[in-house]
């Protein structure tokens, strides 16, 4: 009956979105009443989608069989986490969370934005609601969720067992929330082009739906890449996999977009390009939720075997991106810019990030579909693959990183680059020191590793620098620097711990790329092996059963150089409904590093054990939750909350001139 | 979508056989280290864009044991590659070939920078002129008021 009753709320989505989309572009001159019906709209279909949801998730959850979606990807007697995310572990599921999403930030936007001129507010609406309907639509009339099963089996088929951990129960709602939130971007760049009207007051409204979005999309893709690192079994975090680069190129253009927004905010400049970058970001995260859905990008083992559904997808993808690109081409012009600067200023510096990460966009986006298009003309069967990727992304990104630490010393309109300059000797002389010590420790295996540490250090202490520069460090009574830096806006923060936690990130890539350590060996249990300072003892092998599953346990003691000893446990699981195998791996954290320990396969009487030492391998992640957190920070600054009015105090009076 | 890549590398597990194994690898430690750096560079024919140096599967095992006897017999690094593409084709190398059908995916990067910059020139350029004042006709108009 709930299944039912959920089937329905999801038709009456469609129903209402659509009814929204022509009621919102019919009549959005016609004031306020049109707005507020589309307001009351978008949280009805909030509500409705959120029905249907929940309708799925109790049918996982009580192991309701008569559902096909619940029969082929559940399991009685799996655990109620994995009932729960095995929801969206499937084609049809997951898109109703896509959906779910998208319903949720257009409620946002009607809650919230209640100040915005009735006019945007009824065309965002709108550009939501097609949304909406085009997504309800395709779930709906091809893959729909809500399929019976008569009669219905006494078990279900169960959730593929890579996927029955708690990475996909986080990994893929955060990055949906990422690739959804977009679309208010989408939508508010639409809006601007619909209503040919576009000023500061509008990248101030769309900065922080971005970066909200952003946020989610960090943590989405770094909860990703250590998911694959643990899960995996050999410790690889990123593959310059389609599936990855389809992720990845919505957060660089995301990251475009962030800065160019604020150009537009501050200085009412790169309205167009803004607004370009807005319709990308959010085409780019279609791409990436459904390109690689659609068949065409990895030809097999995809979700959408079914042709047609495919061929819907593209049709999708094809209107919602070319309507928008095409209403760009026929408006774009319209717009005035304003606010000139010269070459050398903040402004020139953020095109500058533009440049390079747009320019990074493109290249990766070349890299991906080449194969595919080159097969289609020439019949030529290429891979483009990590080495590729890791030359074109590397020789963009240095550049990109060299020059960043320079761009919050530079003032507004018109800068001093000397002065920056100076200004960050000091942070170059440490970077530099601390580049050759730890070569000089470390021992140079690979000739770009310290190139790499320089540039990470060179970011994270030109952070650094920038803050003291602020506090007036050292040139003032101390007292008077704290206070300062207590006293900075939280945006100033916010740049400063989000381009640390970037230098974090190279520096976590850089040191276990270049000094990592690998030990493949057999023992028997009471034997040991050694790795880097690190004495492993396999103490025993043990065959457990799980709760769904069967075990192959090995018990290890660590010694590590400092003399203290921790366990690990290390197991290889077959699941009983599948029969499929997973490696476990077994991982401990000595400060910033890891040791990751693998049990393999048996080897005649003997079992195969995998060592590495990955020498501050955490950093990569510890900076992406660096950038996350700055994220945050900026997202309670006063100036750019959610939702704050466009003159928070009263119009300022014109100065005299 | 990560997980959904996790699935699908899920299905190279099936065979009971994991990356490089105890029994593949070469007293050598240098010729060890030159066939790791080759494996890393081909790509395992049955999984979706991993290299068989990462691969559990049966066909990466066998790849990863041709590279190394290749190498014991005393080929160069590049010798080894040519040998597994004249069997397999060039779509095992993860490096895509520098040529005439490559050509384009090479120079996207550098010709997308330079289309960028030359954008930002001309623009700026423009802007700087829009900014200077009058144009030739705006000029003579108001000389013609004086």
């Amino acid at each position: 009956m709930s299944i039912e009753l959920g089937h329905f709320a999801l038709i009456l989505t469609f129903a209402i979105a659509t009814i929204s989309t022509i009621g919102g572009y019919g009549f959005w001159r016609s004031g306020p009443r049109i707005a507020l019906v589309l307001s009351q709209g978008a949280i009805l279909q909030f509500i409705l989608v959120a029905v249907a949801f929940a309708a799925l998730v109790q049918a996982f959850v009580t192991s309701d069989f008569s559902l096909l979606l619940a029969a082929n990807n559940s399991h009685s007697l799996k655990p109620l986490i994995y009932k729960i995310s095995g929801v969206w572990g499937n084609h049809e599921g997951s898109m109703v969370l896509w959906i779910l999403i998208l319903v949720a930030f257009g409620a946002m936007v009607a809650a919230f934005g209640r100040r915005l001129p009735d006019d945007l507010l009824t065309l965002v609406l709108a550009t939501q609601s097609l949304l909406t309907a085009a997504f309800a639509g395709f779930t709906i009339f091809t893959s729909n969720p809500f399929a019976r099963l008569v009669p219905a089996p006494l078990e279900g088929n169960d959730l593929n067992p890579v996927l029955q951990d708690i990475g996909l129960a986080i990994h893929p709602p955060l990055l949906y929330a990422g690739y959804v939130g977009f679309s208010i971007c989408f939508s508010f760049a639409v809006a601007a082009l619909v209503s040919g009207r576009i000023d500061q007051a509008w990248a101030r409204w769309v900065r922080p739906w971005t970066m909200l979005s952003w946020i989610f999309l960090t943590l989405g893709i770094a909860m990703g890449s250590y998911w694959a690192y643990y899960e995996l079994g050999w410790g690889g975090w990123w593959f310059w996999d389609p599936v990855e680069n389809a992720s990845f190129m919505p957060w660089l253009a995301g990251t475009a977009l962030l800065h160019s927004a604020l150009v537009m905010e501050k200085r009412n400049a790169l309205k167009i390009w803004t607004i370009f970058l807005s319709i990308i970001t959010f085409s780019l995260s279609l791409l990436g939720t459904f390109l690689v859905r659609s068949g065409i990008l990895t030809s097999v083992h995809t979700f959408a075997s079914d042709p047609t559904r495919g061929l819907v997808i593209l049709t999708l993808l094809a209107l919602v991106i070319g309507g928008a690109f095409a209403l760009f081409a026929f408006r774009a012009a319209s717009l005035r810019q304003g606010g000139l600067f010269a070459p050398v200023s903040r402004e020139g510096a953020l095109i500058l990030n533009n440049l390079f990460l747009a320019t990074a966009v493109g290249a990766i986006l070349v890299g991906t579909l080449y194969p595919l298009l080159l097969d289609a003309l020439t019949g030529t069967t290429i891979s483009v693959g990590a080495p590729f990727f890791d030359l074109t992304f590397g020789a963009l990104m240095a550049p990109l990183l060299l020059v960043l630490p320079f761009g919050p010393l530079l003032a507004w309109k018109r800068a001093d680059i000397v002065g920056a300059a100076q200004r960050l000797i000091g942070a170059a002389a440490v970077a530099l020191f601390a580049t050759i010590l730890i070569s000089a420790l470390g021992g140079v295996s690979i000739s770009l590793a310290p190139i790499g540490l320089l540039l990470g250090f060179w970011v994270a202490f030109g952070a650094v620098a920038e803050l003291v520069d602020r506090s007036k460090l050292g040139r003032i009574p101390l007292r008077e620097s704290g206070r300062r830096l207590a006293g900075l806006p939280r945006t100033a923060w916010s740049t400063a711990i989000a381009h640390f936690g970037i230098g974090v990130t190279v520096l976590g890539i850089v040191s276990t790329t270049a000094w990592e350590t690998e030990l493949v060996t057999t023992l028997n249990p009471g034997e040991s092996a050694q790795l880097s300072g690190y004495t492993v003892v396999f103490d025993r092998f043990a065959q457990v059963p799980g709760p769904n599953y069967l075990a192959d346990e090995g018990h290890f003691t660590v010694t590590d150089p400092g003399g203290g000893t921790r366990s690990m446990l290390a197991d290889r699981r077959t699941y009983v409904a599948s029969g499929m195998p997973t490696t476990e791996a077994a991982i401990e954290t000595y400060g910033f590093s890891q040791l990751y320990l693998q049990l393999g396969e048996p080897l005649d009487d003997t079992h195969v054990v995998r060592i590495w030492h990955k020498p501050y391998i955490t950093l990569i992640w510890l900076g992406t939750v660096l950038m996350a957190l700055a994220g945050l920070l900026s997202l309670t600054d006063r100036r750019l909350r959610v939702g704050v009015p466009r003159r928070a105090t009263g119009t300022q009076p014109e100065p005299a001139r | 979508m990560r997980w959904l890549r996790v699935l699908l590398l899920a299905l190279c597990l099936v065979a009971p056989v994991a990356a490089v194994g105890p029994d593949e690898i070469l007293p050598d430690p240098a010729l060890e280290q030159r066939a790791r750096d080759i494996s890393a560079g081909l790509r395992c024919l049955v999984c979706q864009n991993q290299s068989i140096d990462d691969s559990d599967a049966e066909l990466a095992r066998d790849l990863r044991v041709l590279v190394r006897e290749r190498l014991v017999a005393g080929d160069s690094d590049e010798a080894v590659r040519q040998y597994v593409v004249d069997r397999y084709g060039e779509y095992v190398l993860l490096n895509p070939r520098l040529g005439w059908h490559t050509i384009l995916l090479w120079a996207a990067g550098p010709l997308l920078l330079l289309a960028g910059l030359a954008t930002l020139l001309v623009t700026g350029r423009r802007r700087r002129a829009a900014e200077a004042g009058l144009s030739a006709q705006e000029q003579a108009a108001l000389d013609e008021l004086r």
